[in-house]
């Protein structure tokens, strides 16, 4: 029999969770959970080098199962195209250095810990292996569940309030991209949530100008919170500075990217007309808002976790952009500044931590000098910053350059201020790590090295940060080994785009 | 009654219909013979009587299911026998069930005669079980005020203590005045139904068929319209919906706990079983009861969330809870009118309800102390670390009254949501969705009182930590609550038969 991949990636996570839930003793907890996160990841590569190519737009590893309320619709149904491919890759290795870091982290009641990140893990894969719509949602909630228990009971500073605001903030953006889902379960005359037979359905007789308008901008205000467009971002940087390291890595690295992939998987193919009724808008609210104003505030950041959750908050700005350029490029751009993002914001997440381990801060006042006691954290940390801001080489470059080109052609006031963006985040992103790293120690840090001397990265910090750079470092290299089944995919499924009239597109 | 009379009803056969409420009836009357009869020693036997005995019942009507009778009416039409009411048959012996083992529960911690309570509990839910397959103004009006009168004693049971009797006796005067608002609407659809003169009447003007066939042939006729809000208001006090939701908090607060369990599921889905089935009878005026309850749903839906705010005491937070998913199923009500998908969406609803509802109540069952209406959120603090599977079931229960995935109350929230979509109720679901993000943030807070660990403050000299009264988990006990929750994770996966059989009808 053929074993189904993709079910156990989503199943192993699950059930080593429900093992540990079940009572195992810690020792035979530990060594299941490598297990538990080391096969998603494996199976990550595995399709990722062994993906068909010529494919299309269509799904491989296609299966369906008999779960769900089939009266209504709604069936399990797994497959990867070339769009949700790099994200699985990307939920599958940021899981693994997540569960890495987060098992030689020795948390307090570690069994627990690992048991929710287990979850958070399968739900993870399920997001991106699911071709029926409603099961996409449905694991994301699975996933976004024991992110607020795990920032409410290890936390840092503030907890209490930034699970609530979590909460309510993310509940009510996956509430109003439910209703947008709903909208085009029924108005597509379909009143199915498989993603194939929509999109044929759509192709043939494409659902009112009027009611894509609506939909696409349900979609947008409710992806838009989930992935913290500007002014609907706040939970972001409080969630994240209060979020322990590994719910942080997996929530803004994996997470977060569910909106992004929304739109770009079934917002964009499905509604290209609402898509162009609210681009202008999307893209202002990015590049003014996401970009140029939230990228002012993380220069006046003073806190470390602060300004790496603000600096991702201003990168989706340039998601955003990508999406609001509604072209095969653009979208493309989008899909791997997603994976590139992912990995470097999880890197940094990682690295931030380590390095409170060491300063008993994060306030970047007091700090300073690091790098002699900590060559390798240092090196680790300025490359994970270089590739946040976006230097060639890494991953981030590509999804970024193809972003602006794109943007020029749709508005080139927008690009000019997206580029500007870059500048802002090199000056926050160079400062943070001279300010931790390089120059005389403060007296604060002084003091606490002299009681405490730090020492360097140990291998089970080193492992999984080494995961998450050479991911970056890869695909930065080589990133056909992404773009090309994702251009495939992208081409065959947005012919919609491109038949659209010119005077929609650039309006 | 003549000799004659017997045999012909014997012979027509009319009792096996209603076979399931006449054995609960009977199993209460041997409660109370059992009790007589047997040894003050023993009387700790009865309640597994009880509980073995609804078990049984219960199995016998899952067996027979698929045999029971559909669309028939039996009793000279007083009954109409219907997929809703065999569904709901079902839906109220589990409740009693339930309400029976956290009556053991709850019970052991008082000086109370325990057997009237399980008799009570039975009887009133063979009248909820007749209720839902009423098909006559008489009765329904019987069935309600003998689910009603039960309901008088049983919210005062604990007669020891103020605050249930002062809940007796709210409930008993607010029970009294919502009577006596339905009567009225009664009399008056029964005057103008059987007033000559008028199209369609009829001298059965209580049957509800009939009914229909007058307000069918009499569009707008002002008494029947006035009847029809009566009516309708008089259910809304069941369910507890604007305006009539004043006496919740208090009623529930005051009440032992499975009694607050039992006002919350099975007082609140008889309301509901009703509503559909009035929904159907007052078709003709379809306009005015869609306006009636779409500014009842909005009303009912923003103010239970936002008083479940600010409560402390759990009991309160879960009654007023409670009225915001009465204003959900009413927007479900609704939308039956336009689509059948919606009929399917309120049973399931309610059913993941029931699911949730007894998972938490049994949680707090265990909780509470002695003085049954102090339950406080502080009282739960730490319980996560002490009690795990307390916790665990008590999480299980909140995430899937407010709607989290993967459990069974976001399925039914689903079913709501996407029927009153193909309904175009755009506004009500907009509602909806304000109310359930409300309602994360207690719901959440009750969690987070449970598991994440607060400040407290430090002990004075001589000051010792004060002990919470939680009962150690029995073995019915703990069993129930783990199906109850298992349930309810189950449903959120996977909907099966039930739900093909809820939807596909």
């Amino acid at each position: 029999m053929q074993i189904d991949l993709l079910l156990l990636s989503i199943l192993a996570p699950l059930a080593v969770a429900l093992a540990i839930g079940l009572g195992l003793p810690k020792r035979f907890s530990v060594m299941l959970s490598y297990v538990g996160f080391a096969v998603p990841a494996a199976i990550a590569l595995h399709v990722w080098y062994h993906f068909p190519v010529g494919l299309g737009g269509d799904y491989a590893y296609e299966s369906v199962y008999g779960l769900g309320f089939q009266a209504l619709g709604i069936q399990l149904k797994l497959g990867l195209n070339g769009i949700s491919l790099p994200l699985f890759v990307l939920a599958g290795l940021v899981g693994l250095a997540a569960g890495l870091y987060a098992i030689q982290s020795g948390a307090e009641r570690l069994k627990i810990y690992l048991m929710l990140l287990l979850i958070m893990q399968g739900g993870l894969m399920g997001v991106f292996a699911s071709i029926d719509i409603f099961f996409f949602y449905f694991f994301h909630e699975l996933a976004l569940i024991p992110t607020f228990i795990m920032v409410g009971i290890w936390g840092g500073r503030d907890r209490n309030y930034a699970a609530m605001k979590m909460t309510i903030y993310l509940t009510a953006g996956a509430m109003l991209s439910l209703i947008g889902l709903i909208s085009i379960y029924y108005q597509s005359g379909l009143e199915s949530f498989d993603m194939v037979s929509l999109r044929n359905q759509i192709a043939e007789n494409g659902i009112a100008a009027s009611s894509q308008n609506f939909i696409f901008g349900l979609l947008m205000v409710g992806f838009g919170i989930l992935v913290s467009l500007w002014p609907m971002h706040t939970w972001a940087p409080l969630g994240y500075g209060a979020a322990p390291s590994s719910a942080a890595m997996l929530h803004a690295g994996v997470l977060k990217k569910f909106g992004l992939y929304g739109l770009v998987q079934i917002a964009l193919p499905l509604l290209p007309v609402g898509a162009g009724h609210w681009a202008m808008i999307l893209a202002t609210l990015a590049v003014v808002g996401n970009v140029i104003i939230v990228g002012l505030i993380t220069i006046a950041q003073r806190d470390l976790k602060q300004v790496i959750g603000y600096s991702s908050v201003m990168h989706m700005g340039y998601a955003f952009l990508g999406i609001a350029c509604m072209s095969v490029l653009g979208a493309g751009g989008v899909v791997l500044m997603m994976v590139a993002h992912g990995l470097s914001v999880a890197l940094l997440f990682l690295l931030s931590t380590s390095i409170y381990h060491r300063t008993s801060t994060f306030d970047l006042d007091d700090m300073g000098g690091l790098a002699k006691q900590a060559p390798v954290l240092s090196a680790f940390f300025v490359a994970g910053t270089m590739a946040s801001i976006g230097l060639p080489g890494f991953a981030n470059f590509w999804g970024e350059l193809a972003i602006f080109v794109a943007a020029w052609e749709f508005s080139p006031w927008l690009t000019v201020g997206a580029v500007a963006g870059v500048v802002i985040s090199a000056i926050y992103g160079l400062r943070a790590a001279a300010r931790v790293f390089f120059g005389p120690a403060s007296e604060q840090f002084a003091k606490v090295a002299a009681e405490k001397p730090p020492v360097d990265l140990r291998w089970g910090e080193k492992v999984p940060a080494l995961i998450l750079l050479i991911a970056l470092l890869f695909v930065g290299f080589w990133p056909k080994s992404i773009s090309t089944p994702l251009n495939a995919a992208l081409e065959a499924i947005y012919p919609a785009l491109q038949a659209l009239p010119v005077e929609v597109v650039s309006k | 009654m003549t000799p004659e009379l017997l045999q012909a009803a014997a012979a027509s056969n009319q009792w096996a219909a209603i076979f399931p409420e006449l054995m609960l009836g009977c199993l209460a009357l041997l409660l109370l013979v059992l009790e007589i009869v047997l040894p003050k020693q023993q009387h700790d036997l009865i309640p597994t009587v009880a509980i073995l005995g609804q078990v049984g019942i219960l199995g016998a009507v899952i067996l027979r299911f698929a045999g029971l009778p559909v669309d028939v009416t039996t009793f000279n039409g007083l009954l109409l026998h219907s997929d809703l009411g065999n569904f709901m048959r079902v839906f109220f012996l589990l409740t009693s069930t339930l309400v029976s083992v956290l009556g053991v529960v709850a019970l052991a911690k008082q000086r109370m005669p325990k057997i009237e309570f399980f008799a009570i509990t039975m009887v009133v839910s063979a009248a909820m079980m007749l209720l839902a397959q009423s098909n006559h103004f008489v009765l329904l009006f019987v069935a309600l005020e003998t689910i009603t009168v039960g309901f008088y004693i049983l919210v005062s049971y604990t007669r020891t203590n103020p605050l249930s009797l002062e809940a007796g006796l709210k409930y008993l005067i607010m029970g009294a005045l919502s009577s006596a608002i339905l009567l009225f609407g009664i009399v008056l659809l029964y005057g103008v139904g059987g007033a000559r003169g008028l199209a369609g009447t009829s001298m059965e003007s209580m049957n509800f068929s009939s009914v229909r066939l007058f307000l069918a042939a009499n569009p707008d006729n002002l008494l029947a319209s006035i009847g029809i809000v009566l009516v309708l208001s008089g259910v809304a006090f069941k369910i507890g919906a604007l305006p009539f939701q004043i006496w919740i908090p208090d009623v529930y607060q005051g009440a032992p706990t499975p009694v607050t369990a039992f006002l919350a599921v099975g007082s609140k889905a008889a309301g509901f079983a009703l509503l559909l089935l009035l929904a159907h009878v007052f078709g003709p005026y379809q306009d005015l009861v869609v306006k009636v309850l779409t500014v009842m749903a909005v009303a009912t839906i923003l103010f239970g969330n936002v008083a479940a705010l600010t409560q402390h005491n759990v009991k309160r937070l879960i009654g007023l809870s409670g009225v915001s998913h009465a204003g959900y199923l009413l927007v479900g009500v609704i939308a039956s009118f336009y689509t059948p998908l919606a009929f399917g969406g309120v049973l399931f609803y309610l059913f993941a309800y029931l699911l949730a509802s007894f998972a938490v109540f049994g949680v707090m069952t265990h909780v509470s102390g002695a003085d049954d209406a102090d339950q406080e959120l502080d009282h739960y603090s730490d319980l996560g670390k002490t009690h795990p599977f307390l916790g665990a079931v008590l999480a299980i229960g909140l995430g899937s009254l407010a709607g989290i995935p993967p459990l069974a109350g976001f399925m039914g929230k689903l079913v709501i949501f996407l029927a009153a979509f193909q309904a175009g109720l755009h506004g009500l679901l907009l509602v909806s969705i304000i109310g359930v993000t409300i309602s994360i943030y207690y719901y959440f807070g009750w969690i987070k009182a449970a598991f994440f660990s607060t400040w407290k403050p430090p002990l004075a000299e001589g000051e010792t930590a004060p002990v919470l009264p939680r009962t150690v988990v029995g073995v019915t006990a703990g069993a129930t609550l783990a199906a109850l929750a298992l349930a309810s994770i189950l449903f959120g996966f996977y909907q099966g038969p039930l739900g093909e059989w809820l939807v596909m009808r």
